[in-house]
This record gives structure tokens, C-alpha cells and sequence, in this order.
């Protein structure tokens, strides 16, 4: 393999295994708080899930370790959408049904690929399946319910929208079709939001900064606390373990 | 072709008798995580694993575990390498390790294809529809009471590989090997 393509597989491989990772920690923030136990077994669940998708990514970009709690902010290559706090629990429904449909469909490709990322993505395709099943009926369940749970979904969905255009953009490395994605995400996210009751909200898709934000080490303000937290205990106990 | 040794059938048949150490009535090789053991030389061994779910955390006690016993049968160097392709599936589980499950309390995965979540309806309240609806896949059954009359209380239980079912039944909870 040549420099310039190892150089690419790892800006990939980061791509994509700090989009899992900064996830997996944000849906790891909810136990202890998550409304009823089922939940909070299914949230930590799924946070597990993506935290293994993580470590065998990030293992194919570096150190696991070094790579998840010694990097800086700007150094973390993960989409916005998934640093977004959690917000109510419609936030992170919103949140977890916008990028689960989005990482079954990208997963699909790549496993069709022969690409790195092949054998992690036949993995992995069959149990972001079933995250896209639990966000879908928790939409429908919040969306079709009562005038509030309907009120704070609606909310939810909007407020995250401006985050989705970013799953969109190119990334080098990653062979897929994105406009093709674009096109099934759009149908599959429009039929979920319809059967709720609600409507793909209107208005632009990503901010200002149009290059690619979270993957040009571009980050909205609460990631750095969160990375603070995530990152403390192994910076002040170097090489700890147990 | 690959030729299979008698040290190499051996030692799998030892590696694979290893219980899960999460579901202690499975061995590896009834769970079908166990994928080869090669024979390097007189006293160094391969040993490829897959994951049940990528973030299983139960595949590294598993490795220790093989390398323990590899160890105390005169193996020197054991090498326990976790391989993602081709993808683990609960097909993999034999009827044997389906039949244990069932035992220990645990609806085992339903076979065949297709794989993958099943459409449940949810209400305002966790309770029986008042129609009953069409029986789309095969029921996942008791495993107390055998009865098929079972509702979906979380897709996610004790584990990820898990789901939690009620029975309408006995009336008692379960866990459910979730198809994947």
C-alpha cells in the first residue's frame, strides 16, 4: 500500500470510528437517568454496540487508547450530529433515528464493498438494525402520542436537522454512494416521521460552514465538556488499569 | 486444501469445551464462536475467535480461557486472534446449544432466515392488543411453559444479544437470544 492511500484508509477508519465512539459516550450519559430501566438497558446497549464498532475502527487508524482520550478536540473527526447533548429523551430519539438509518445504509454499502471496511460492516449492518428498529418505534410512540410527546418529537427533529446535511458530504476513503444514500435516508426517515404523525422538517440541512464542519475538526461547544469528561480519568491515571 | 491434524482435532475439541462466560451452559463450540486451530509447531498454536456482537466484552475473558486450557495441556505459546469475517450468526448456535439455552431459561434465537429486528407495534401501556394480529414470523416461545402466546417488553435486556419477553401464559419474564 502506498503512503497516500494508507493516509486515507486512516482518515477514514477516524471518520467513522469517532462517529461511533463520541455516540456510544453520549448514549452512555443517560444511565442512571434514562426514564424507565428497559431503557436505560437498551440506551447502554446500543452505546456498547458502537463503542466495539469504535475500537476496531480506531485500532485500524492507531492505539485505541491514545486515539480516544489523548486527542484534542480538533483532532476528533466525528460528525456534529452525533456530539449533540442529549436533551430530552425526543432529542436523543431524534438523534438516534437520523444516524442509525444513516449508518444502516452506509453500512450496507461498504459491506457489499471489498473495501477495509467490508468485514466490520457485514457485522455490524445486522445490529444497527436494530437500532433503527428501537429510534423508529420510540418516534412513532413519541410522534402518535400525547399533545406533549408529540410537541417535544416535533421539536426534537427540528432542532437536530441542521446536523444531517454533514452525513452527506464526501468522505475520502469511504466509497460510497452518497447521493444515493441522501435520496434512501430521505425516503426512509419521511416515512418514520409520516406514520408519527409528523413531517421532514423544512429549512436548511447543515449550517453555515458548508465544508464539512465535524470533519474538518470543526465542533459545536458542548463536545469539548464532553470530551473533558470522557478523557479525565485515563489523563490523570496514565496507563491505570484493572 | 487444508488438512486437519489429529493434534489440531484434539486441541480444538478442547478449546471449544470451554464454557461461555456469560451464558455458562454454552461451550464456545456450541455457540459457534470458534473458528479454526492451527498447529504451528509441536508447541505453538493459532486460534481464531469471533465475536458474537462487535462489542461484546465477554471475547476477551474467552481468550483467556483458551490460552488457559491450551496452556495446561503442553501448548507454550497459544495466539487467540479475533476474526470479523465471515460475520457471526445465531445459525451458528447448534441444536444442542439451542436446547441448553431453553433449559437455562433463555428462548433460544428462532432458526433460518430472515434475520433481523421483527415490526412490534407499541401502545400507550404495555398490554395485549385487543385484536390479535396476524402472526408475521415464527413465535418465540416460553422457554418455562412452552406457551407461544409471548409479548416484546424490551429489545435490548440483560445484554445486547438479548431481548426481554414477557409470557402471557406463566406470566413470567425471559430473556430471548435476540435472531441476528
Amino acid at each position: 500500500m502506498t503512503a497516500s492511500t494508507s493516509e486515507t484508509a486512516t482518515a477514514a477508519a477516524l471518520a467513522l470510528g469517532d462517529d461511533a465512539l463520541v455516540l456510544s459516550h453520549r448514549l452512555g450519559e443517560w444511565a442512571g437517568h434514562a426514564p424507565v430501566l428497559e431503557e436505560e438497558v437498551a440506551l447502554a446497549n446500543i452505546a456498547l454496540d458502537l463503542l466495539g464498532q469504535a475500537r476496531i475502527l480506531l485500532s485500524m487508524a492507531g492505539d485505541e487508547d491514545e486515539l480516544a482520550y489523548l486527542r484534542e478536540e480538533r483532532a476528533f473527526r466525528n460528525l456534529q450530529l452525533v456530539e449533540q447533548p442529549n436533551g430530552d429523551f425526543a432529542h436523543t430519539i431524534a438523534r438516534q433515528l437520523y444516524f442509525s438509518t444513516y449508518q444502516r445504509l452506509l453500512y450496507t454499502q461498504l459491506a457489499e464493498g471489498t473495501g477495509p471496511f467490508a468485514p466490520l460492516a457485514a457485522k455490524a449492518v445486522k445490529e444497527v438494525e436494530y437500532h433503527q428498529d428501537h429510534a423508529e418505534q420510540w418516534t412513532l410512540r413519541l410522534g402518535d402520542g400525547t399533545d406533549l410527546s408529540h410537541e417535544r418529537m416535533r421539536r426534537a427533529t427540528e432542532a437536530l436537522w441542521r446536523f444531517t446535511g454533514e452525513m452527506f458530504q464526501p468522505v475520502e476513503g469511504v466509497d460510497v454512494d452518497r447521493e444515493g444514500m441522501r435520496a434512501a435516508w430521505l425516503e426512509s426517515v419521511g416515512d418514520v416521521l409520516r406514520r408519527a404523525t409528523l413531517a421532514l422538517p423544512e429549512g436548511p440541512a447543515s449550517g453555515a460552514w458548508r465544508a464539512g464542519a465535524g470533519r474538518q475538526g470543526l465542533h459545536t461547544e458542548s463536545f469539548g465538556r464532553m470530551l473533558a469528561e470522557m478523557q479525565h480519568l485515563h489523563r490523570s491515571h496514565p496507563g491505570a488499569t484493572w | 486444501m487444508v488438512t486437519t491434524t489429529a493434534l489440531e482435532e484434539e486441541l480444538r475439541r478442547l478449546a471449544g469445551s470451554v464454557p461461555d462466560p456469560e451464558l455458562p451452559v454454552l461451550t464456545l463450540e456450541e455457540l459457534g464462536v470458534l473458528r479454526a486451530v492451527r498447529v504451528h509447531d509441536a508447541d505453538s498454536v493459532e486460534v481464531d475467535l469471533t465475536p458474537t456482537y462487535t462489542g461484546c466484552p465477554a471475547i476477551e475473558a474467552m481468550s483467556v480461557d483458551i490460552e488457559r486450557v491450551l496452556h495446561e495441556h503442553g501448548i507454550r505459546e497459544v495466539a487467540v486472534r479475533t476474526v470479523l469475517s465471515p460475520a457471526w450468526s445465531t445459525d451458528d448456535i447448534s441444536d444442542e446449544g439451542r436446547r441448553k439455552l431453553r433449559e437455562f431459561g433463555i428462548a433460544p434465537p428462532r432458526g433460518g432466515r430472515p434475520t433481523g429486528p421483527v415490526t412490534v407495534e407499541l401502545g400507550p401501556t404495555r398490554t395485549t392488543p385487543s385484536a390479535p394480529r396476524p402472526q408475521q414470523t415464527e413465535p418465540v416461545h416460553c422457554p418455562h411453559c412452552g406457551s407461544a402466546d409471548t409479548e416484546l417488553l424490551s429489545r435490548f435486556s440483560s445484554t445486547a444479544c438479548k431481548a426481554l419477553r414477557r409470557c402471557l401464559s406463566c406470566r413470567e419474564p425471559f430473556d430471548h437470544f435476540k435472531e441476528l
